[in-house]
C-alpha cells in the first residue's frame, strides 16, 4: 500500500517554534564555543591549533593549577549543598506538609522569597550582615556573649568559601523544599493510614514510607543542585569580585572562565583559552549527568498508585 | 491602501532621517561612572555650546566591567564613537587589533609631552592613538583634625612614619590607617605602587626591570613589600573583609587618620568628609633622601576606528586635546592632573598638595603597567595577590617576589 501511513505533518509543525529558538540561542552557541575552543590567536586572525588549548589548561602548570583549584572549589561548592541545602530542604519540606502545622502558607512563602532575589541583593545584603566594620553579625554575636567567634569570614581563605556556599544554601533552600513538598503532597493518604494501623510512629513512617516514595524528586533535585553549582558564577562575582579573593580561594570555575574569556583589568581577554574552559565544564556537567541518568536513575525505584 | 500605508511608512523613515543627519550624536565609552554629573553638566555643554550639530553622549560602564564591557561592544559593533583609553597595553591592543584609529595627526597632539603620550603610543612611538586627558598621584591623605589633636607633624621619613601610626594607635581614637585587602587591588596600588618608587629609584628601577636588569626578588622590589607586611598591625578589625568603599567611608567618616591614597578620591572626599584634611607623599627611607612619586598617566582618549562620524569624533579630541579642556576638566575633577604642557591653575587645596610633589620629586608610572603586564600569568593581577597575601601575613615578602619574578620569567624575555 501506498499511502499505509499518512505524513503526520502537524507534529514537525508543532515542534518546530521551540526546535528553532532552542537550536539558536542554546545548540548553535554550543557548538561555536566548542568550535572556538580548537583555534587560537594567529597573526593575521584565529588559527586552527586542534587540542593545543587543551593541552595548555590541563599541561602547562600554571593553567592547571588554577583549573583543579577552580574544580575543588566548585565540588567543595556542591558538596556543602548536598549536605546542607538538601536536608535542610527535606526537612522543612516534612515540617511543612505536619497537618498540624499553623501558619503553613506564611512559612513556605517566607522561605521561597530569597529564591526570587537577585543575585546582586543576596549578594550584597550578605556582605553588610557579615561586614566586620559595618554588619550587624559581629554585634548580635557580641549580644550573646560569642564576640570571639567572630571573624572577617568573607576575608579569610579558609572560610570565605563555605561562607559563600552557606549564602548561597539560604537564597535557594527553597527549591528543593517545593519540590519536595509537592512530593510528599502526592502521597497517598491511605497508605500513611495503612502505616498508622500498623502501628508505626511518625518517625518510622517519614523513613520507611514517604523518604523511598520521595527518592525520585531527591535524584531531580540533586543533579539540579550539581548543574546549577557547576555553572554558578553571580554569587561570587557579586561579593568577591573576578579576582575571586582571598588569594583565590573562592575561584569557581564560572569566574575562572570569565577572568580568562573577558579579561581582567591588564589581563586581556583571551576567547580561546576562555572557550577551552567552557568546554570543560560542558564536559565535567555532561559527564555528571550521565553519571546521575544512567547510573542512578534507572535503579531508582517508582511507585504507581 | 496597502500601497498608501508603504508611502507612509518610507516617508516617515525618510522624514526620520533627514531629521538625524542634522544632529550628529557622539557616545563615549568610559569607566568614570563616577564623573557622569561633571560630564553632564559642565564638560558636554562647554563643547556642544561651541559646537552646534553634534550633540554627545556620556555613557560609563562599572570601572570593574570596563575592559570586558568594552571588548565584546567592540567585537559587536555596538561601541560608541569615543573610547576612554586604559594607559598601555589594554589600549595598545585595541589599536593593533584596529578597533582604535590612530591620531598622530590631530593638531593637538603638539599640547603634550612625549611622557605624556607614551601611555598611549605603539613601541616604537610611532603612533599616538589616544589624547592624554589625566594622570593620578599617589601619597597619603590624612585627618588634619586628628593629626593637630595627637600633636603629628606629616611624616616626611619611614621611621616618622611608623611613630606616626604607633601614636595613633596608642591614642586609640582612631583606626591609624583606612586600607582593607578583601578587593586586593588598593593594597597593589596604594600599597606596592605608592611606596616603592622610593625605593626602586623611579624610572630607573622600573626601566631596569623592563629591559631585565633588575628582578623583582632584588632587595629594591622585595623592600617595599617588607614595609606593606608592617601595616597589618595598624589597620582596623577584620581588615580581611574590608572593602573599598568601605575604607574610603571609614576615613571620611572620621573613624581613621590616614588613608593611603590615589589623588582620584579628592573630589569624593572633599563632598563626604566634614574635618581638614591634608596630605603627604610617600615617605623616604632616611631624611635627605630623593623622593619618588608616582604621577601615573592613567587616562586618555581615542577614537573607534569604525565610527560613522570620524570628522565629528575628530572636532571633540581636537577640544579634548586643548587647553580650554584641561583647565575645565582639572577643576571639575580635582585629583585628575592634566597632562596638557599648558600649565592649569588648580584651587583645591588638597590638590595643590598633591600636585606640587612633581616640583619636589621625581615622578615614575606604576612599575607593572608598561609591557610587563602583557603575558599569563598577568603581573599587574598577581602583583594585587601578593601585596593583598603580604599584608595578610599569609605570604613573605620574599616568597612573593620570589613568585612574582618566577611567573614573569615564564612568559617575558626582555629585549637584549
Amino acid at each position: 500500500m501506498a499511502s499505509g501511513k499518512a505524513v503526520r505533518w502537524h507534529i514537525g509543525v508543532f515542534l518546530a517554534p521551540a526546535v528553532l529558538v532552542y537550536t539558536a540561542i542554546m545548540i548553535i552557541p554550543l557548538f561555536g564555543t566548542l568550535n572556538l575552543s580548537l583555534f587560537g590567536k594567529g597573526e593575521g586572525g584565529p588559527v586552527f591549533v586542534g587540542l593545543a588549548n587543551f593541552a595548555t589548561l590541563f599541561g602547562d602548570p600554571r593553567w592547571s593549577e588554577a583549573f583543579w583549584n577552580a574544580l575543588g572549589n566548585n565540588l567543595w561548592f556542591f558538596v556543602i549543598h548536598m549536605l546542607v541545602q538538601n536536608p535542610i530542604g527535606i526537612l522543612l519540606a516534612a515540617l511543612l506538609s505536619s497537618p498540624h502545622l499553623r501558619m503553613a502558607a506564611f512559612y513556605r512563602t517566607a522561605i521561597f522569597i530569597p529564591t526570587i532575589l537577585s543575585f546582586v541583593i543576596v549578594g550584597f545584603v550578605w556582605k553588610l550582615i557579615l561586614s566586620p566594620i559595618w554588619g550587624i553579625a559581629p554585634g548580635m554575636l557580641d549580644a550573646v556573649g560569642l564576640k570571639a567567634l567572630f571573624a572577617p569570614w568573607l576575608g579569610k581563605a579558609e572560610y570565605a568559601l563555605t561562607a559563600l556556599a552557606l549564602v548561597s544554601v539560604w537564597q535557594f533552600v527553597g527549591i528543593p523544599m517545593m519540590l519536595i513538598y509537592a512530593a510528599l503532597l502526592s502521597i497517598p493518604d491511605d497508605v500513611i493510614e495503612a502505616a498508622e494501623m500498623d502501628g508505626l510512629g511518625a518517625w518510622a513512617q517519614f523513613w520507611k514510607i514517604k523518604l523511598p516514595l520521595i527518592l525520585p524528586s531527591i535524584g531531580i533535585i540533586s543533579i539540579l543542585t550539581f548543574v546549577g553549582n557547576f555553572n554558578a558564577f553571580d554569587l561570587i562575582y557579586v561579593a568577591q569580585g573576578a579576582l575571586a579573593g582571598p588569594d583565590f580561594a573562592t575561584d569557581i570555575l564560572g569566574t575562572f572562565l570569565y577572568r580568562t574569556f573577558f579579561g581582567f583589568q591588564l589581563q586581556l581577554g583571551d576567547p580561546h583559552m576562555g572557550a577551552a574552559i567552557a568546554s570543560a565544564m560542558f564536559g565535567i556537567i555532561l559527564l555528571g549527568v550521565c553519571i546521575y541518568l544512567f547510573a542512578i536513575q534507572t535503579r531508582l525505584r517508582r511507585y504507581q498508585f | 491602501m496597502k500601497k498608501t500605508f508603504r508611502i507612509a511608512l518610507l516617508t516617515s523613515t525618510l522624514l526620520s532621517g533627514a531629521a538625524w543627519a542634522e544632529d550628529v550624536t557622539l557616545t563615549i565609552e568610559s569607566w568614570r561612572n563616577d564623573d557622569l554629573t561633571i560630564w553632564q553638566d559642565k564638560l558636554i555643554p562647554a563643547f556642544e555650546a561651541a559646537h552646534p550639530g553634534i550633540k554627545v553622549v556620556f555613557a560609563p560602564t562599572a570601572p570593574a566591567e570596563y575592559n570586558a564591557a568594552l571588548n565584546s561592544k567592540l567585537a559587536a559593533g555596538s561601541a560608541g564613537d569615543l573610547i576612554t583609553c586604559r594607559p598601555f597595553d589594554a589600549s595598545l591592543e585595541l589599536y593593533n587589533q584596529g578597533n582604535l584609529a590612530d591620531l598622530s595627526g590631530l593638531a593637538a597632539m603638539a599640547n603634550f609631552s612625549p611622557v605624556a603620550k607614551s601611555a598611549w603610543q605603539t613601541d616604537d612611538g610611532a603612533a599616538t592613538f589616544c589624547v592624554p586627558m589625566a594622570s593620578v598621584i599617589h601619597g597619603f591623605i590624612y585627618n588634619a583634625d586628628a593629626f593637630e589633636a595627637l600633636g603629628i607633624a606629616p611624616p616626611t621619613t619611614n621611621d616618622e612614619f611608623f611613630a606616626a601610626l604607633d601614636k595613633i594607635k596608642a591614642d586609640g581614637t582612631y583606626i591609624p590607617m583606612a586600607m582593607g585587602t578583601n578587593d586586593q587591588w588598593e593594597a597593589a596600588t596604594m600599597g606596592y605602587n605608592n611606596i616603592g618608587p622610593n625605593y626602586w629609584k623611579g624610572e630607573e628601577g622600573r626601566l631596569a626591570l623592563i629591559k631585565g636588569e633588575q628582578k623583582l626578588t632584588d632587595p629594591q622590589w622585595v623592600a617595599p613589600y617588607e614595609q606593606l607586611a608592617r601595616w597589618k598591625d595598624y589597620l582596623g578589625d577584620g581588615f580581611e573583609a574590608q572593602t573599598y568603599p568601605d575604607s574610603q567611608n571609614l576615613f571620611t567618616l572620621g573613624r581613621a587618620a590616614i588613608y593611603p591614597a590615589g589623588s582620584w578620591e579628592i573630589a569624593g572626599f572633599n563632598a563626604q568628609a566634614t574635618f581638614k584634611m591634608g596630605a603627604f607623599a610617600p615617605p623616604v627611607q632616611a631624611a635627605g633622601d630623593t623622593c619618588y612619586i608616582s604621577d601615573h598617566t592613567d587616562i586618555a582618549m581615542g577614537m573607534n576606528a569604525k565610527t560613522a562620524h570620524p570628522e565629528e569624533t575628530k572636532t571633540f579630541l581636537e577640544w579634548v586635546g586643548s587647553s580650554e579642556f584641561a583647565d575645565l576638566y582639572a577643576n571639575s575633577l580635582p585629583g585628575f592632573f592634566s597632562l596638557n604642557s599648558t600649565p592649569v591653575t588648580m584651587t583645591d587645596p588638597l590638590a595643590q598638595e598633591f600636585v606640587s610633589w612633581r616640583g619636589k620629586c621625581q615622578s615614575t608610572i606604576r612599575s607593572t603597567y608598561q609591557i610587563l603586564s602583557r603575558g599569563t600569568p598577568n603581573l599587574e593581577n598577581e602583583t594585587w595577590n601578593a601585596s593583598a597575601n603580604v599584608i595578610k601575613g599569609t605570604e613573605t615578602p620574599a616568597d612573593a617576589g620570589a613568585r612574582l619574578q618566577a611567573g614573569l620569567d615564564s612568559w617575558y624575555k626582555p629585549a637584549n
